[in-house]
């Protein structure tokens, strides 16, 4: 009976102590619910004109968690519902929101001019950032992430129509690819992952 | 006395005829009308729930709007992570049942804005059916980034 007890005991304080040590040891890698693309996507770097009109590079946006998404104005349904998504993300992030910033890239850079850009973006999110530019300037960075775009006339009128890439790719603040989000993606998720990211030091 | 029940079954007549050609937009019930307001002149999108109570599908084939030079059916699709947006020429409402115009799918897309519309405001638009018959609907101006009909 007592022997019994004895080895009962033994085995929970081994639990215990083995519970501990992990709760005390070293951090589990960073639990992701989105899909990491660390090491498969090139660092951010461009060279673009903001919805200002002033010459911007991913330098100047060191040190923030970046939200990079190409769209165009023009799209009155997809675009605005992840940008309006977004904006429930950052009042959820709350404080922490300003370390993010949304890079909002156009990919219809004739109609998409600094002022119109500037309108749009401020529209939904005070952290969110227009960008245009030059169309082999804009093509290069839509190709170094390995998204898409194309321009389709469109018959009922003058425009044309634009489909592309939904992703959004998510920079940590040295610059470096560390996530994908689509929109299968809830707001709840992206939450998570960003909450992450803007705590690591990493 | 044998007149007026003729009178009768004809009247009673009429008001079955009636009932069986009432017009598509008798049967069809719109709710959560919005618009998401985009600024600079932007085209914007509209939504609405239409609830059809009829026994037959209901095909909504245009929509104009007072307050918008052109109104157009659209749909938003993902396929293989590209989001694309094509023009429909109808959007069916099944018997007994309904189709949702929501963000991400069927949706309306209001062109050119006659006059500056700001958020609360509620501008007309006028839903056409495949028979021709029409049902006026008031939808909600929201924000750019509001989620839903508020």
């Amino acid at each position: 009976m007592k022997p019994t007890r004895l080895a009962v005991l033994a085995c929970l304080s081994v639990l215990l102590c083995a519970l501990l040590l992990s709760a005390c040891g070293r951090q589990p890698p960073a639990q992701w619910q989105m899909t990491s693309i660390r090491g498969h996507m090139p660092d951010l770097a461009f060279k673009l004109t903001d919805d200002t009109g002033k010459t911007v590079t991913a330098a100047d946006f060191k040190g923030k968690v970046i939200l990079l998404y190409f769209g165009y104005t023009h799209c009155p349904d997809i675009c605005p519902l992840t940008l309006a998504h977004l904006h429930q993300v950052m009042l959820k992030l709350g404080k922490q929101a300003d370390d993010v910033r949304i890079l909002f890239v156009t990919v219809d850079p004739a109609r998409d001019t600094p002022p119109v850009l500037h309108d749009y973006v401020r529209a939904f999110d005070s952290h969110a950032i227009g960008l245009t530019g030059s169309p082999s300037d804009i093509e290069s960075l839509v190709k170094r992430y390995r998204a898409s775009f194309t321009r389709i006339p469109d018959k009922n009128d003058s425009g044309y129509e634009v489909s592309h890439s939904a992703g959004i790719y998510i920079f940590d603040r040295k610059g470096r690819a560390r996530l994908l989000a689509t929109p299968a993606n809830t707001q709840s998720q992206l939450v998570h992952d960003l909450h992450l990211l803007i705590g690591s030091g990493d | 006395m044998m007149h007026r029940q003729r009178l009768a079954l004809l009247v009673a007549g009429l008001i079955l005829a009636g009932s069986v050609h009432a017009a598509q937009a008798d049967h069809i019930h719109a709710s959560n009308a919005w618009i998401r307001l985009l600024p600079a002149g932007l085209p914007a999108g509209g939504y609405v729930t239409l609830s059809n109570d009829g026994a037959n599908a209901v095909s909504l084939t245009n929509a104009s709007s007072p307050d918008y030079a052109r109104v157009m059916l659209h749909q938003s699709t993902m396929v293989g992570g590209m989001s694309r947006m094509t023009h429909v020429d109808h959007i069916d409402v099944p018997a007994h049942g309904q189709v949702r115009l929501a963000p991400g799918g069927y949706h309306l897309m209001l062109m050119k804005a006659v006059h500056p519309l700001k958020p609360g405001d509620k501008p007309v638009v006028v839903l056409r059916f495949a028979d021709g018959s029409t049902l006026p609907v008031d939808f909600l101006a929201r924000p750019a980034n509001a989620v839903g009909p508020g």
